[in-house]
């Protein structure tokens, strides 16, 4: 603010005493010209006072004639010689100012300064976002819906435009900045004692690079997670200690393997990290048996790479195999029929078209359809533009790496708990994950449900300390009753209990809450809402775990305590 | 040597002058406070706040903040002048007189001021 203040003011310097000499001169002859009054007679000259008058309303070009009383003609041949004097200066000084307001250097200035104040002044902790592409958008909706802060960089002022007419919830700070300038984090808050991690998502992997090297030489303790778009960026990431490093080429192929091993598996994880009230996506099911890959860039080397893993057999069609380093596959583009009949598409299950371009990969899915219309069609776009076309031809699976990448990032953000839930998933068949699938489709009424972590200690869950001080043995069942109504439940699943080191997997409604645990849960927003009640209100918690309202103050509360040893006697 | 620290220095010994100029004399008396140097003592004063403006220093902040002070001062004094002479028509008593002089005195202890910050500056500058 104040830099803005002073830059303005410095350059004001020169119209400010062009104004004030044309006004000293105005005036000076104004006092010293001989003037006329009602007789015609010579009169003395005007007063400063008079003299200030008139040259006020001749400078702003008001012009309000002759006043106090008529001029002699010494005295209008010297207003000609201010009218032309000041309404200059006055025009000029008025129109550089003007122009100086929308200088864009000195808007920079100011757009900085305004988004500088308003990160300092959040007062949750914050996610600092750079680049608010596809998944930066993506991810922020999500995050928003969570109501979790964020404050964004990006390049383009486009996107960032795009950003502030965008429906949020939260006023998220976004500024047009490059993010690979360490500076412009620490504007955007990198050095701020709430920020809680730093996210790159740009489409640059140098700029990603420098986003987490300079997360992890100023704040080592803040998690720096990072897109990464090939595999020697990961591992230049990773080598420094980037937390998280997420390319979406192998995270798809990872998925689609989880989806083709246990279908289950797949979609809880597409149901717990998705945006909350986006309804819940159907179950994916990719059948075993031989698939076709078209493509083997980045992208097939991935696919192929997860799909052999699960056991699946794989004819990969290239059409410059020495150039990508596939050997023994079909040569071609994968577009007509002869190359895709040659790899036997005919008798395969599935087809990955997987190629860089996407009016190719749509060519080569329609062809295969044609000749085998049960076939499982994976198709990669590349560009958000051509959504309309991926819909028309509805493919069993996108592969779109913006979705990918949010998803991913969301399931890391969410809660620490979250990811571990997806380790401990992994031990159980795919019967068990098709259990709670239908439980929490049971509870939550095809929406994408909110997912939510509690501890145990400190102001938030007030209430269940003092119980647990009275004495009172609080289960977990209480957590998840109605505090309007204890006979009802909630629409809520407790997902997962941390004590300590040890996790339980759907911890049962009976087990007995000790302080310090740590539970996460999933359901509607509502359930969330009156969760909080029983959190921190004594009353509404005792309720919960008696049926009955508890004495309130804390005499009353000793006295009943006391009323009870008496009766134990 | 430097014209911009010339032009500087000028305006603001130049505004301390005009200004004890103009109170210089018996407090009460019209006849020794005359009307054109309270004007250019103004203009001046004016031109000097000006120079001032964007400076980042600590000791320009302050250098501004009194030349802020001796504006309003003089700007004061002139407006109980014109209140005097021309509004009320009480005509330019001892008593007005006396505190449209009263008043620039003060703006003269802030002008005072700059000039000091000024030769301060000066001795600090090493250069």
């Amino acid at each position: 603010m104040h830099n803005t203040l002073f830059l303005i003011l410095r350059r004001m310097r020169t119209p400010l005493i062009f104004l004030i000499l044309s006004y000293t001169i105005a005036l000076l002859g104004m006092t010293l010209i001989p003037g006329v009054d009602a007789q015609g007679r010579p009169a003395p000259p005007m007063d400063f006072f008079h003299a200030f008058y008139v040259v006020s309303y001749t400078a702003t070009t008001i012009g309000f004639g002759e006043v106090p009383g008529a001029f002699s003609e010494a005295q209008r041949a010297w207003t000609t010689v201010v009218i032309y004097l000041t309404v200059i200066a006055w025009l000029y000084s008025i129109g550089f100012i003007l122009n100086l307001l929308q200088d864009p250097s000195l808007l920079r200035v100011a757009r900085g300064n305004r988004f500088a104040a308003k990160v300092s002044r959040l007062r949750q902790p914050f996610y600092l976002i750079a680049g608010c592409g596809e998944t930066g958008s993506l991810l922020m909706h999500a995050l928003d819906s969570r109501n979790q802060q964020a404050v964004v960089l990006d390049i383009d002022p486009d996107r960032v435009g795009t950003l502030e007419l965008g429906q949020y919830q939260l006023d998220i700070p976004a500024l047009t900045a490059d993010a690979s300038l360490p500076e412009n984090l620490l504007i955007a808050g990198l050095d701020h004692p709430l920020c809680a991690g730093a996210i790159a998502l740009t489409n640059d992997d140098r700029a990603n690079l420098s986003v987490a090297v300079t997360t992890k030489l100023l704040r080592p303790e803040l998690p720096a997670l990072c897109r990464a778009d090939s595999l020697e960026t990961a591992t230049n990431m990773a080598s420094f200690g980037t937390d998280e490093v997420i390319i979406a080429f192998e995270v798809f192929g990872e998925h689609l393997a989880l989806a083709v091993k246990s279908p289950g598996h797949h979609l809880l994880y597409e149901w717990l990290t998705g945006v909350p009230g986006d309804p819940l996506t159907d179950p994916l099911e990719p059948p075993v048996g031989k698939w076709v890959v078209c493509g083997y860039g980045r992208f097939g080397k991935a696919i192929t790479h997860h799909l052999k893993q699960v056991g699946i057999e794989l004819v990969v069609v290239e059409a410059t195999p020495e150039k990508t380093g596939c050997d023994n596959c079909i040569v071609g583009s994968g577009t007509e029929a002869r190359t895709l009949l040659e790899a036997g598409i005919d008798q395969a299950v599935g087809i990955v078209a997987g190629t860089d371009d996407d009016i190719n990969n749509l060519s080569i899915a329609m062809t295969a359809r044609e000749i085998n219309p049960e076939l499982f069609t994976v198709l990669r776009q590349n560009r958000h533009a051509n959504t309309s076309l991926f819909q028309r031809f509805q493919p069993s699976v996108t592969m779109q790496p913006s979705g990918i990448l949010a998803h991913e990032f969301l399931s890391l953000l969410t809660t620490p708990l979250l990811s571990r839930f997806f380790n401990l998933i992994r031990a159980h068949d795919d019967a068990w994950a098709d259990v709670l699938i239908s439980r929490i489709a049971a509870v939550l009424e095809n929406s994408v449900p909110e997912v939510w972590d509690i501890k145990l200690s400190g102001g938030q869950t007030e209430a269940i300390r003092e119980a647990m001080h009275d004495g009172t043995p609080v289960v977990l069942q209480a957590l998840i009753r109605n505090p309007t109504d204890r006979d009802a439940e909630l629409a809520c699943i407790p997902l997962l209990l941390k004590r300590g080191e040890t996790e339980t997997l759907m911890p049962e409604p009976t087990t007995l809450l000790q302080e310090g645990d740590r539970l996460l849960f999933c359901g509607k927003r509502q359930a969330r809402n009156l969760q909080v009640l029983g959190l921190y209100n004594f009353n509404v918690l005792s309720y919960l775990l008696t049926g009955k309202d508890a004495p309130g103050g804390k005499v009353w509360r000793l006295l009943e305590r006391l009323g009870k040893k008496r009766a134990a006697f | 040597m430097n014209l911009e620290k010339v032009v500087f220095g000028f305006f603001i010994i130049l505004a301390m002058t005009l200004n004890f100029g103009f109170v210089f004399g018996d407090i009460n008396n019209p006849a020794h406070h005359h009307v054109y140097e309270l004007f250019f003592a103004i203009v001046v004063n004016l031109i000097a706040t000006v120079l001032k403006f964007g400076e980042r220093t600590q000791i320009g902040a302050i250098h501004l903040a009194s030349s802020l002070v001796a504006d309003l001062g003089l700007l004061a004094a002139a407006w109980v002048w014109a209140s005097a002479v021309y509004i009320e028509g009480t005509g330019l008593t001892p008593d007005v007189t006396a505190s449209i002089v009263s008043l620039s005195v003060g703006a003269l202890a802030a002008n005072i001021l700059s000039v000091v910050m000024l030769l301060v500056e000066t001795v600090m500058f090493r250069r």
